[in-house]
């Protein structure tokens, strides 16, 4: 088991490096932030010195190994448009990503759940044919798009939730929804599929036999373990939800690490950016990780 | 060797025997297969096929059948509500934008637009996708692991953000965003059509070819791709849909193709600031957007079932 745990250490390890790679290539095709940062109006000098003092002259072999060194030592650089240390900045709004991707998922479920089960429960009646439709329209609707009409119809016409800030729980109600939508439809999908195979099984057989009452088999014995394959999809979703959120986020102006990544892409803010999508990677590996390591714990067979 | 070859397998015992002995003129074969495909049809989701259908000939046609020009600006006639709200007439069925440009010629055009951006990027995507994905599956060794973990690797970051930085860097265009969005969706056909190849490579056919002779492309173009060709089609239908979205999404992040050229992602952007006074501007776009990606999705979803019932997962 720990000789597991080390390869796959070793291999998330491999993963983040390779990824700052990109991220850090990437980031710098993107333009030179110096024409943003000076006024039109400087001098050649100027631009020159702006230049030099960001060490854009050097090889971008030296500038990679320079941000790896500093970054090791826990220097991300600072905000080229704020002046503020990128950490603190990608801090922040890493908390206020995780709050609402926690809030996105915990509605995902609870959508998801007692539709998938009635789905598989009424194979090909009408709550299955419900769920479907939940699902299909989840993958069918522009986050964007979903996000604008909600916002229409709850905050302008209605007056109920409010359409940005990030105060009290209403807040969070309607990004949460149109976040969790989208993913909901795996889940339901995920979720019916599974019970189908479970309540198909033996020991759903002997539940029945003993005389248990219908719900108390599909929802306590069966459910229980169809839950497994939902909650590592959950589990990964927490991941992607988080970067898929970018859109979700400019739309509510909610003040997220999509929306940092979006806002520092705009203002060509190397070091934000480079942070920004490194924090997101090492989330999604670190789920993934997570993930391996709990399957390697309860099936013995998956640590080979 | 085409999807209609499989598809035919549908038809009536009687009428495939006697097209697969080859009984009967070419003529009637023909027909045969013709009768075939109508079966199949008449069994399709008709709402769904309908839309589908409808989208492409708008496409196709929409310099034709817009009814104002899509970016001539009109300021007299700004604002103007949707013939469905009260005060809306039949001259803008769907209401003008701010500055007063029809909506409906402007989702027409938009139509085209989504649907050249989905294709390209779907047409790049699954040529370069297919290619690696065969030479990863049939050299394999250090050739596949590359080439998978490059798969994995642009897999693993935000399509939305990767295309973002792209689009920002180059400058929003339409070749940029369909190169993006083909340079995101190759890693999806490389990993599909590697597994399928490292399936088929272990059959027996693929062993007696080699002993009769016979060369790595030459066993790929004439022994593995006939095999394929479904699978792929598959794939390219089910990834119409989600092309058509990330498009949106990028016009209305402001790095798609830029204006004046109608875009439904971007009209849904140009609405956003007057949706208490206007909300048309950005309902009315989204909403044939939905529609379409709707349909599209249910359409490739049958599309699965009749081809390659084993993608369920997808």
């Amino acid at each position: 088991m720990l000789a597991f745990v080390a390869a796959r250490v070793g291999q998330a390890l491999l993963t983040l490096l390779a990824s700052s790679v990109i991220v850090f290539a990437l980031v710098r095709t993107s333009g030179s932030p110096v024409d943003l940062i000076l006024p039109p109006d400087s001098t050649p000098a100027e631009r020159q010195a702006a230049i030099r003092r960001l060490g854009l002259d050097r090889p971008l072999s030296y500038q990679y190994g320079a941000f790896l060194w500093n970054a090791l030592q826990g220097d991300w650089g600072t905000s080229l448009r704020t002046g503020r240390p990128a950490t603190e900045l990608v801090k922040e709004r890493l908390a206020n990503s995780l709050k609402l991707a926690t809030a996105a998922i915990g509605i995902t479920l609870l959508l998801s759940i007692p539709l998938g089960v009635l789905a598989a429960v009424n194979r090909a009646g009408p709550w299955d044919r419900l769920g479907m439709a939940f699902a299909v329209l989840g993958q069918s609707l522009p986050a964007f798009w979903l996000g604008i009409i909600l916002m229409l119809v709850f905050a302008v016409w209605l007056r109920w939730l409010p359409t940005s800030g990030m105060e009290s729980w209403r807040h969070y109600v309607l990004p949460a929804v149109v976040l969790g939508w989208g993913i909901s439809a795996g889940v339901v999908r995920l979720l019916r599929s599974s019970m189908l195979e479970v309540l198909d099984s033996e020991f759903v057989k002997l539940a029945r036999t003993k005389g248990l009452s219908e719900a108390r088999v599909v929802w306590k014995h069966a459910l229980r373990n169809a839950l497994l394959p939902v909650i590592t999809f959950a589990g990964f979703m927490y991941g992607v939800i988080i970067a898929a959120a970018i859109v979700v986020e400019v739309v509510f102006s909610w003040p997220g690490l999509g929306r940092l990544a979006y806002e520092s892409t705009l203002w060509r803010d190397f070091p934000v950016l480079q942070l920004t999508v490194l924090t997101w990677t090492a989330l999604v590996i670190a789920i993934n990780f997570l993930v391996d390591v709990s399957y390697g714990l309860v099936d013995p067979r998956v640590r080979r | 060797m085409g999807w209609w070859t499989r598809a035919s397998a549908a038809e009536p015992l009687g009428a495939a025997r006697a097209t697969a002995l080859g009984v009967g003129r070419p003529a009637s074969r023909a027909r045969q297969r013709l009768a075939g495909l109508v079966d199949v049809l008449r069994r399709a989701p008709k709402l769904p096929t309908a839309v589908v259908i409808l989208t492409i000939v708008v496409a196709a046609f929409a310099d034709l059948l817009v009814p104002h020009d899509p970016v001539a600006v009109n300021p007299i006639d700004g604002e103007k509500p949707p013939v469905f709200v009260k005060g809306g007439t039949w001259t803008y069925p769907l209401g003008t934008d701010r500055k007063g440009r029809d909506i409906l010629s402007r989702v027409i055009l938009g139509t085209r637009i989504s649907l050249a951006v989905a294709a390209g990027a779907i047409g790049i995507g699954g040529l370069i996708g297919t290619f690696l994905g065969f030479l990863a599956g049939f050299r394999g060794g250090w050739v596949d692991a590359l080439i998978m973990r490059a798969a994995d690797a642009f897999l693993a970051f935000p399509s939305i953000l990767v295309a973002l930085v792209l689009a920002v860097t180059v400058g929003p265009s339409f070749v940029v965003v369909v190169t993006v969005l083909g340079l995101i969706l190759w890693a999806r056909f490389a990993r599909l059509v590697r597994g399928e190849v490292l399936y088929w490579k272990t059959r027996e056919f693929i062993g007696l070819a080699r002993i009769a002779g016979a060369r790595g492309p030459y066993i790929v173009r004439r022994h593995l791709l006939p095999n394929l060709v479904n699978t792929i089609v598959v794939l390219c239908t089910l990834q119409v849909g989600w092309a058509i979205i990330v498009e949106a999404s990028l016009s209305f992040l402001g790095a798609g193709i830029p204006p004046p050229t109608p875009t439904w992602g971007g009209m849904v952007a140009e609405g956003v600031s007057l949706i208490e006074r206007a909300w048309w501007i950005s309902v009315c776009p989204g909403a044939a957007m939905m529609v379409v990606v709707l349909c599209f999705n249910l359409f490739g979803d049958w599309i699965r079932d009749l081809l390659d019932p084993k993608l369920r997962q997808l």
